[in-house]
């Protein structure tokens, strides 16, 4: 479903619609506003509003200020905030379902960087079925132009170097590089996870 | 070798605090023999700990006295100090109890004159004052302790020091061949007022309060406020001995976090708000203090001490659980989190922090020397399975004194029921 569609269905009930849509969402509703998850992110002070405010934000029906956010963006899964949460919310994992969400119905801010990588991963990924960890450093790299990726790859030659003298990166992958033994049931089973998906959406969106 | 007269109709009580000494003297008045058995070498509990109650800022010594007074006049009431239940055979009607005596090497000869803590050198971590100061190898637990006979601590037996306080006292009241002893000793009810214990605040790792001195608990705080404490009630803070003025108060150290406690310990927001009136009153304008709070719970009739408090100008309420504690290189704690009201990051220095701590049961969970039926906190819940054992005070759930009282009074009741049920009297 668009995002209008969903704005028509749920109106001014965004927590119902959080609920429904977002992976963990649930949980939602059981923050007691204490702010143990805010002050405890590594990141928190680059997050326009920590996860603490966009619980609040969702339950006061601010959809669009969450959805739109770069906030849930920042998370690095360090796991901190649900090690600490007095009442266990998985708020890693929340943060991801809203990045997700926004992500579906295509609310995410341009060229917001974490979302950029993450496709680029993804796409990466979907070729041979496992990461080929060269072409994805170069076109992270590249992600912003090629001025700035000659750039940076000069800044992390030596790096780079010093991972193939260590046997940690084979400068041949450039060249297609190797993929899973079975390709086509790699891409079977993603294209099976991505039906039940679908499936998942149509059958909330009814 | 001790002696306790019993029979099926004698009501045991399991822990001499406020809450074991109200059902014991109740029963007693009633003319019910009851035998009162203290872990601790003397009466009182955590009660003789504290400093000030709330809501009225009274002293917790008033109500004790009272109360050693009414144990110490009435010939129903038989008290074992230094004793632990170790077992509890049998059915409502008819229990047998065994209970282990640690010895005092102290008779009850000891006028507590001193003369022997004089005589002794040796000292240790004084566990009335939660290891905040030192006490002698002879002492008296506190200047209020009932009964008021010294204690040898068997740390200094063997030791040149036992002889000087053998020889020191006047009284031939020093023994030092004391044995261990195990008596058994039947009852008809059992009223079990084991009490609370502190979490144990080093387990809320990122407060820090194992690796920072100026991290203490509130059960501490209560001790540094009080004029006969280790610091002689002045509110200084242990690394250095520094006046501590800016003081921050966080609530919810433990509980109401599932990686803690479950429960909410319910005293210890009016406890905090009592402990910002001890700072108040001790450094008056210079005084500085934050209290870090999820919400106040101040229940009901209490919510006039809270509206007193929040109008203390020197006192500010900051909503927000802080995530961690750091120390600055002048021992310093820091406090970091974010405001929840704002989201505004901070990072405040304090003199001193005091962790609202929870509370917990102080027997764990498969200690019991009997079956009983406990909630998931570990508190005993009132269930017809458990006979004739009844809970009083907080070892049934997080009570404040006042609660704790009126509920041991209720079990001191129900176990009177019993033990007529036992004599065949009606009622």
């Amino acid at each position: 479903m668009s995002n209008t569609q969903m704005i028509e269905k749920y109106r001014t009930h965004f927590l119902r619609e959080v609920e429904a849509n977002v992976e963990e969402g649930e949980w939602v509703k059981m923050c007691m506003q204490c702010g143990v998850c805010s002050g405890s992110c590594p990141l928190g002070k680059h997050w326009a509003h920590p996860p603490q405010e966009i619980f609040m934000m969702i339950r006061a029906g601010k959809r669009e200020e969450v959805l739109t956010s770069d906030s849930m963006w920042m998370c690095t899964s360090c796991y901190n905030c649900i090690v600490r949460c007095p009442r266990e919310l998985p708020i890693t994992h929340i943060m991801h379902g809203l990045a997700h969400y926004a992500k579906r119905l295509g609310l995410v801010p341009e060229n917001q960087p974490t979302a950029k990588f993450a496709q680029l991963f993804w796409d990466n990924l979907m070729k041979k079925g496992r990461v080929n960890e060269l072409k994805l450093g170069l076109s992270l790299y590249f992600m912003n132009g090629f001025a700035e990726g000659v750039k940076t790859s000069l800044a992390r030659r030596k790096l780079g170097m010093n991972m193939v003298k260590t046997g940690r990166m084979n400068p041949m992958e450039i060249l297609g590089g190797h993929g899973v033994k079975d390709l086509s049931g790699f891409k079977k089973a993603i294209q099976k996870a991505q039906e039940l998906e679908d499936a998942r959406i149509a059958k909330q969106g009814a | 070798m001790t002696e306790v007269v019993a029979t099926n109709e004698t009501i045991l009580v399991v822990g001499g605090g406020i809450s074991g000494l109200t059902a014991a003297l109740e029963a007693a008045e009633t003319g019910k023999q009851v035998v009162l058995v203290e872990k601790r070498p003397y009466l009182g509990g955590r009660v003789s700990q504290l400093y000030k109650y709330f809501p009225k800022l009274c002293f917790p010594t008033c109500g004790l006295e009272i109360h050693q007074r009414r144990a110490k006049t009435n010939p129903n009431l038989r008290i074992l100090t230094m004793a632990e239940v170790t077992d509890l055979k049998g059915e409502a009607g008819k229990y047998t109890a065994t209970v282990k005596l640690k010895p005092r090497y102290v008779n009850e000869n000891c006028t507590a004159c001193g003369d022997c803590a004089k005589a002794v050198e040796a000292e240790f971590e004084d566990e009335y004052n939660y290891g905040l100061g030192k006490r002698k190898g002879a002492y008296l637990p506190y200047r209020m302790a009932h009964p008021a006979q010294y204690v040898l601590d068997p740390r200094i037996l063997g030791t040149e020091d036992a002889e000087r306080a053998k020889a020191a006292c006047k009284y031939n009241a020093i023994d030092l061949d004391m044995q261990e002893e195990t008596i058994e000793f039947p009852c008809g009810a059992v009223i079990w007022a084991t009490g609370w214990r502190p979490y144990d605040a080093a387990k809320i790792q990122p407060y820090g309060y194992d690796r920072f001195p100026n991290v203490i608990t509130s059960v501490e705080f209560e001790r540094l406020a009080d004029p006969s404490g280790p610091t002689g009630g002045k509110l200084v803070r242990p690394s250095d001995g520094k006046e501590a003025k800016n003081i921050a108060f966080i609530q919810c150290a433990g509980s109401r976090d599932r990686n803690h406690l479950l429960h909410c310990s319910r005293i210890c927001c009016m406890a905090s708000l009592k402990q910002c009136t001890y700072v108040a009153d001790a450094w008056g304008e210079e005084a500085d203090v934050s209290l870090y709070y999820i919400d106040i719970r101040a229940i009901d009739r209490f919510e006039d001490f809270y509206t007193k408090v929040r109008a203390i100008e020197q006192v500010k309420f900051i909503k927000s659980k802080p995530a961690s504690i750091v120390q600055d290189q002048d021992g310093n704690p820091v406090v970091h989190g974010v405001d929840t009201e704002g989201y505004k990051r901070y990072a405040n220095t304090h003199d001193l922090v005091v962790l609202a701590i929870g509370m917990e049961p102080s027997v764990d969970k498969d200690s019991f020397p009997v079956d009983i039926v406990l909630n998931r906190e570990g508190f005993i819940e009132a269930d017809p399975s458990n006979g004739g054992v009844f809970a009083a005070g907080s070892a049934s759930d997080a009570l404040d004194v006042n609660r704790a009282v009126q509920h041991a009074t209720g079990a001191a009741l129900r176990a009177i029921q019993v033990v007529n049920g036992a004599a065949g009297v009606e009622g």
